[in-house]
């Protein structure tokens, strides 16, 4: 635990608080939890202008101190001192939006009447001047009995200022904590802080029309939701379309690793764990590395950009309808890429009941990590074939897969919402910020922050698995010569065994009751667990080795099979991951559990369905 | 014109008004206090922006003072638009 004096930096959601954070600590920056809590706590560091060092944390948006969310609970315990696990803070910086102050000066006015070492960070001043709006910092600064520096985060200006002015109040003071919050009343800092706006506001153009003129197409009632669907449609298409090339390169450096080990290691054990475990296994991940980035370069540039409270505005209505709000479509839509963030996104849905909701329906969304089980199913059994002008038949069945996740997580949510979370909800409340360009070096931390997430993932839970795998697969070994695959005598072979009685009800051969135990921690696995498992059981004999997993699956399995095993995994049982968070973001194995057990059943039903639909149709 | 005594939610585009009475009693305590922490209070100045969907125009997208806020018509229906 350092030592180093405190900073907060508080404000209103859509003040620009984590640009501005990342403006002071650049990417010197560490993201942790509060103990107890499900609130992340970021942190970075920054210099004084003296050289002293300081830490700064980014606590959640919120619009007064007193809380309605663990979020909000948070944010209030910090800067009074009181946060379990926490510092005493040496000072705050309160982040206000220049061209909202009348709305986020009263937020500012009760952190102010907390007493402690105070700067305001007069917040996108720039788009307050494009808005026709000239500010006087001075009458501010006078009117608050604070500093005020006005700042451009995203730009970058104002930022030294703002650290020549935290520089003094860091020097001054002692930290102390505040035991009574001065509640004050509400309406009366309303009125101050309408009073103090007016006063700043020296002149004030007729607003420019920006944000309008854009909201008048895109949330058109007609135009809107057209706009909405060709924005996924781009979106997914460019998952495919652009992360080909770089996956082609990550493949060649997987073989060129694998090259390299079998010309380095002796042949034996260890040059089978590190080429069909370590190197097949977590190589089998890595290469979706380039797809999950372009996915979330979209979601966070339709974040940044403030466009993404409009498709929630589009999208409230058909949600309302299986009882959630449009709130639930953001995290909803970052379960495309994964549903872990999608998860902890959904701490910005205040009603516990369609936070719950949202958080059980995420894994139906079809995550990146069942991209890989999809396109190997798909190549090998679902011919090239086209099927209309431009559409072909593979894409096709793509599509309907992903259709079926959307329809199941709708279907699931309007049952829940009548009988486990049954009630009332807080209906949809949403502040619409103005549009703006996305800042770069923004948009790359963010992107960085969850490529290491992503990687550190597979260097775990993936590479143990696998290895964990491999070795089921490979111990005990069949004696040569005694006819016996290596697969039969193996640890794995009797765990299949046992479980091959249930499965075979739903079309499922041993192969699959391999893949499917690993794929529990990561579903991306059963690719390279079946990759792993054809590896070994063609040991020593050449040409089957050199056959593709794809032709591999074409001789083995029956079309119904694959199918099978398609409609399994667009509910499967999610990944390990995937039940940490949700047990974390619950508070308890109560959530989790449950959720374990409706995905299996529906997983379990959807797959003999089609199993024995296929088989009576003569498929 | 707008008649007298109508709520927000009937309140056509672009028209600026000024909210009068508000009816806290139909909301719950989160309701309430979540629109006032977003500004809605007797006094405030609101214009609707846009209105979602081409049959029920709900939700609703409201400019009160400089911000913009989206919120349901159910909401802006207990909100009276001050004469």
């Amino acid at each position: 635990m350092t030592t180093l004096p405190l900073v907060a930096l508080v404000g209103n959601p859509n003040a620009g608080k984590s640009a501005l954070f990342n403006a002071l600590t650049g990417s010197r920056q560490k993201t942790g939890n509060y103990p107890g809590v499900t609130v992340e706590r970021h942190a970075g560091r920054l210099a004084l202008d003296d050289g002293r060092p300081v830490e700064l944390v980014d606590l959640p948006g919120t619009y007064s101190l007193d809380p309605s969310s663990p979020d909000e609970e948070v944010t209030r315990d910090v800067v009074t001192g009181h946060q379990t696990g926490e510092r005493v803070i040496s000072a705050i910086i309160v982040v206000v939006d220049a061209a909202n102050l009348d709305n986020h000066l009263r937020f500012a006015l009760e952190l102010i009447a907390l007493g402690l070492p105070t700067v305001v960070a007069l917040n996108m001043v720039d788009l307050a001047q494009r808005d026709g709006l000239t500010l006087d910092p001075e009458i501010l600064s006078r009117a608050l009995g604070v500093p005020v520096v006005p700042t451009v985060a995203v730009r970058k200006r104002g930022i030294d200022l703002l650290k020549t002015a935290l520089t003094s109040l860091v020097a001054t003071t002692q930290p102390h904590s505040v035991d009574t919050v001065p509640v004050g009343d509400a309406s009366e800092r309303r009125a101050r802080a309408r009073e103090i706006a007016d006063a700043v506001i020296i002149s004030e153009r007729p607003a420019s029309l920006w944000t309008r003129r854009i909201d008048d197409v895109v949330l058109n009632p007609v135009a809107g939701p057209f706009i909405l669907a060709a924005l996924l449609f781009v979106m997914f298409q460019a998952v495919f379309a652009w992360a080909q090339a770089p996956v082609a390169i990550i493949e060649v450096g997987i073989a060129a690793l694998q090259d390299f080990a079998t010309q380095t290691i002796p042949d034996g054990w260890l040059r089978s764990l590190i080429n069909d475990g370590v190197i097949a296994g977590v190589g089998a991940v890595v290469v979706f590395l380039p797809q999950i980035l372009i996915l979330f370069a979209f979601i966070l540039i339709l974040e940044m950009t403030g466009y993404m409270v409009r498709a929630a505005f589009l999208m409230d209505r058909m949600m309302a309808r299986v009882g959630l709000s449009g709130r639930a479509f953001i995290p909803l839509l970052s379960s495309f890429a994964c549903a872990i963030p999608g998860i902890m996104a959904t701490r910005t849905i205040e009603d516990p009941k369609d936070r719950l909701t949202t958080i059980l329906i995420a894994p139906l969304m079809t995550c990146s990590a069942r991209l890989p089980v999809y396109a190997v199913i798909i190549a090998a059994f679902i011919p090239p074939v086209r099927v209309g002008p431009g559409i072909g038949l593979q894409g096709l069945v793509l599509f309907c897969l992903y259709l079926a996740g959307i329809a199941g997580a709708m279907i699931v949510a309007l049952v829940l919402r009548r009988s486990v979370t049954k009630g009332r909800g807080l209906g949809f409340m949403m502040e619409m910020p103005r549009y703006q360009l996305p800042g770069l070096h923004d948009l790359f931390l963010g992107l960085w922050q969850r490529a290491a997430i992503f990687l550190k993932r597979a260097g775990t839970i993936i590479a143990v698995t696998t290895i964990i795998l491999w070795a089921l697969l490979s111990f005990p070994q069949a004696a040569p010569n005694s006819g016996k695959s290596q697969i039969d005598v193996s640890i794995a072979g009797h765990i299949a065994n046992g479980l091959e009685p249930v499965l075979a009800p739903i079309g499922f051969n041993r192969d699959i009751a391999f893949a499917l135990i690993p794929a529990m921690a990561a579903r991306e696995v059963a690719v390279s667990a079946l990759a792993t498992t054809y590896a070994i059981q063609s040991n020593g004999d050449d040409s089957a080795r050199d056959q593709t997993l794809v032709e591999r699956l074409r001789v083995g399995w029956s079309l119904p099979t694959a199918l099978a095993f398609l409609a399994w995994f667009v509910f499967a049982p999610q990944c390990i991951s995937t039940i940490a968070v949700v047990k974390r973001e619950t508070n308890g194995w109560k959530w989790p559990i449950f959720m374990v057990i409706y995905l299996f059943v529906l997983a379990y039903v959807a797959a003999g369905v089609t199993y024995w639909l296929s088989i009576y149709f003569g498929l | 014109m707008v008649a007298r005594c109508v709520t927000l939610d009937q309140l056509p585009t672009d028209h600026p008004a000024t909210l009068g009475r508000i009816d806290w009693a139909a909301l719950d305590a989160r309701e309430s206090r979540r629109l006032r922490e977003l500004g809605f209070d007797e006094g405030a100045h609101v214009v609707i922006l846009h209105k979602a969907g081409l049959v029920v125009h709900d939700p609703i997208a409201v400019k009160i003072g400089r911000m913009t806020v989206a919120i349901r018509r159910q909401h802006a229906s207990a909100m009276q638009i001050a004469p």
